[in-house]
């Protein structure tokens, strides 16, 4: 579905991003883990044509995304929700739910677009999924902050993007809040391949049920089971740091 | 919503049927009438405005400069055909030696060519200059800046006698429109219910354009331009469309404001003309079609008022409403009624 072959990236000679090979198969739910600055919301913005790379190639479902603008990216069927929520907060859930949907989008059909009941049922399906089935009338900006999680990820996912890159969804939410949204995300990964980017490990632990990877400066220091990853060195050391090194660290 | 019907129930009949009434009876003289009916392309201009400004969040300075285009389509029209018997050629075009009626000037001799290029003209010009502008994502202050330039630059060149235009003096001197005396009370009375007719038209057409899914992308435009590209939408296009859009609708305007005022100069598209129509939406209540309106009304009718009273300090109302408007009504007049609703009434949250 995804791979990417020797991308780099740097922003004003500080290299960002350099990873030699990474790659989603279908229907694949995907975790990157790794410390801030590691360069995981840049490596999706390259995946979705926001920030461009010097070198490397992007291969969805083998065409080459290098180099297409974000509208096309996002035509072919690649989805994102950015970490800070994005959505219309001008607009109610309903009509952000609605620009979500998957039809033509050109500026002839939209504006000739009559609501159609297979839309509708979709935009209530998906609405009671991410759990605001009850809010859809509201105003978008007037929804508490993990609600606008939720509906960034409707969004994304009645788009019904073949690649979801969902970039910390559990920012900000409750325990319960976050548990919902792991279920939604495992959920969508059935029929959607999902890359996800994430910190909170319990949140982890809960969704990754394929590989996961870790980041840590620009590079991929290792790829493998949420067990695997827990228990390596390399990562204990880098990223999530031992109980010894903790005990060490109130020691000293 | 049923509330809303009845006022605008109101706003039809007090127009429509009770002012052209007081007219006919005497209390009214037909100069009140006339203001009114150049209010009405005013309003109908400010719900262009409101469209590209308010809803999409596009701060365009060039909304009065296709006003003009509109009038002037309307004035080259009302020129040719209101010249003096025996001469072939406006005046201003025999005192700068030019012996043929140029080119361009040639299809304004018909009425319906005339206004198919009032309309035609600043659709493609918008559409034009919309392409290159948006496809380089210029927004925000940028675009305010770059419109204001363009509006600059069209006012110099419309100001050019070589522009055969007629230069800072503009189009005057029309007599008759389709064989009507434009001075007979008649002709305004008819001229007057033409614009209300057509700025109701225009209200109900841009009512049900932000009601549609291109209108609800419009709002998100402005709300999360990013997001709107990732959700496989082309910003682009909808942004030139829009543009162009609301050029058609300040153009309208301009088509029936000039027989009502008889004159065009370069001057009524300068920027300052466009930035009065951002007050009065922004007064009446911007993202609002009935606070476009309702602002442009107000506002022109205030103007008439002031200046007649005390011409001094009509720039000082007009600031100071702009400065209370900007600091304390986010909604305009509109967004004011709506607070002091909520407050005597309130809506309970279920219902």
């Amino acid at each position: 579905m995804l791979v990417v072959n020797n991308l780099f990236v740097s922003f004003g000679g500080v290299t960002a991003l350099n990873l030699e090979r990474f790659s989603v198969k279908e229907n694949e739910l995907r975790v990157i883990i790794g410390p801030n600055g590691a360069g995981k919301s840049t490596f999706m913005d390259i995946i979705c044509g926001k920030t461009k790379a010097q070198k490397g190639s992007v291969l969805f479902k083998g065409q080459e995304l290098m180099g297409m603008a974000e509208v096309d990216i996002a035509k072919m069927g690649v989805g994102r929700k950015f970490q800070k929520p994005s959505i219309f907060s001008g607009l109610s859930v309903f009509d952000n739910l609605l620009l979500g949907i998957k039809t033509h989008k050109n500026v002839f059909s939209t504006y000739f677009y009559k609501l159609k009941s297979h839309h509708n049922d979709k935009i209530y399906e998906v609405a009671k999924m991410v759990g605001l089935i009850d809010d859809l009338q509201s105003l978008a900006g007037s929804l508490s902050h993990g609600k606008k999680q939720w509906l960034e990820i409707a969004i994304v996912m009645l788009q019904d993007a073949d690649l979801m890159l969902i970039d910390e969804p559990a920012a900000g939410m409750s325990d319960i809040e976050a548990e919902k949204t792991g279920e939604l995300l495992v959920e969508a990964s059935k029929t959607h391949s999902v890359i996800v980017i994430e910190h909170d490990m319990k949140f982890v632990e809960q969704i990754a049920i394929d590989k996961v990877n870790v980041l840590v400066r620009g590079e991929m220091l290792t790829e493998g089971t949420f067990d695997e990853i827990k228990n390596n060195k390399d990562v204990i050391d880098c990223y999530l740091g031992s109980p010894d090194s903790a005990q060490e660290a109130k020691v000293a | 919503m049923i509330k809303d019907n009845k006022y605008y129930i109101l706003f039809f009949v007090v127009f429509m049927i009770l002012l052209p009434l007081a007219y006919v009876v005497g209390l009214v003289d037909i100069n009140t009438i006339t203001l009114w009916g150049r209010y009405f392309c005013f309003a109908i201009a400010a719900i262009g405005v409101d469209l590209i400004w308010g809803y999409t969040g596009i701060l365009s300075m060039t909304q009065a400069l296709f006003f003009c285009f509109g009038a002037y389509g309307m004035g080259m029209y009302l020129t040719l055909s209101n010249l003096p018997a025996g001469t072939t050629l406006p005046a201003f075009m025999t005192w700068n030696q030019v012996s043929e009626l140029p080119l361009f000037w040639q299809p304004f001799e018909s009425f319906p060519a005339a206004m198919a290029l009032a309309l035609f003209v600043p659709a493609a010009f918008a559409a034009v200059f919309g392409f290159f502008v948006f496809r380089s994502r210029i927004k925000g202050v940028y675009f305010a800046i770059i419109t204001q330039a363009l509006a600059l630059a069209m006012f110099l060149v419309f100001s050019r006698n070589e522009t055969m235009l007629g230069g800072t003096n503009g189009l005057t001197d029309f007599k008759t429109i389709l064989g009507f005396d434009l001075r007979s009370s008649n002709t305004k009375l008819a001229l007057y219910i033409i614009s209300f007719g057509v700025l109701c038209l225009v209200f109900v057409y841009a009512k049900n354009l932000v009601k549609s899914k291109f209108g609800k992308s419009l709002v998100a435009i402005r709300d999360s331009e990013s997001r709107m590209r990732f959700t496989a939408y082309k910003v682009t296009n909808y942004n030139i469309v829009i543009f162009v859009i609301a050029a058609v609708i300040a153009a309208i305007g301009g088509i029936l404001y000039l027989p009502q005022t008889g004159i065009i100069t370069p001057g009524r598209m300068s920027v300052q003309a466009s930035i009065e129509m951002v007050v009065w939406v922004a007064l009446g209540g911007r993202g609002s079609v009935k606070g476009a309106v309702i602002g442009a009304l107000l506002v022109n009718l205030m103007y008439s008022i002031f200046t007649s009273l005390m011409p001094g300090a009509w720039l000082y109302v007009l600031g100071g409403l702009f400065i209370v408007t900007v600091l304390y009504l986010d909604k305009g007049i509109v967004g004011l009624f709506d607070q002091l609703k909520q407050k005597f009434y309130p809506v309970k949250s279920n219902s």
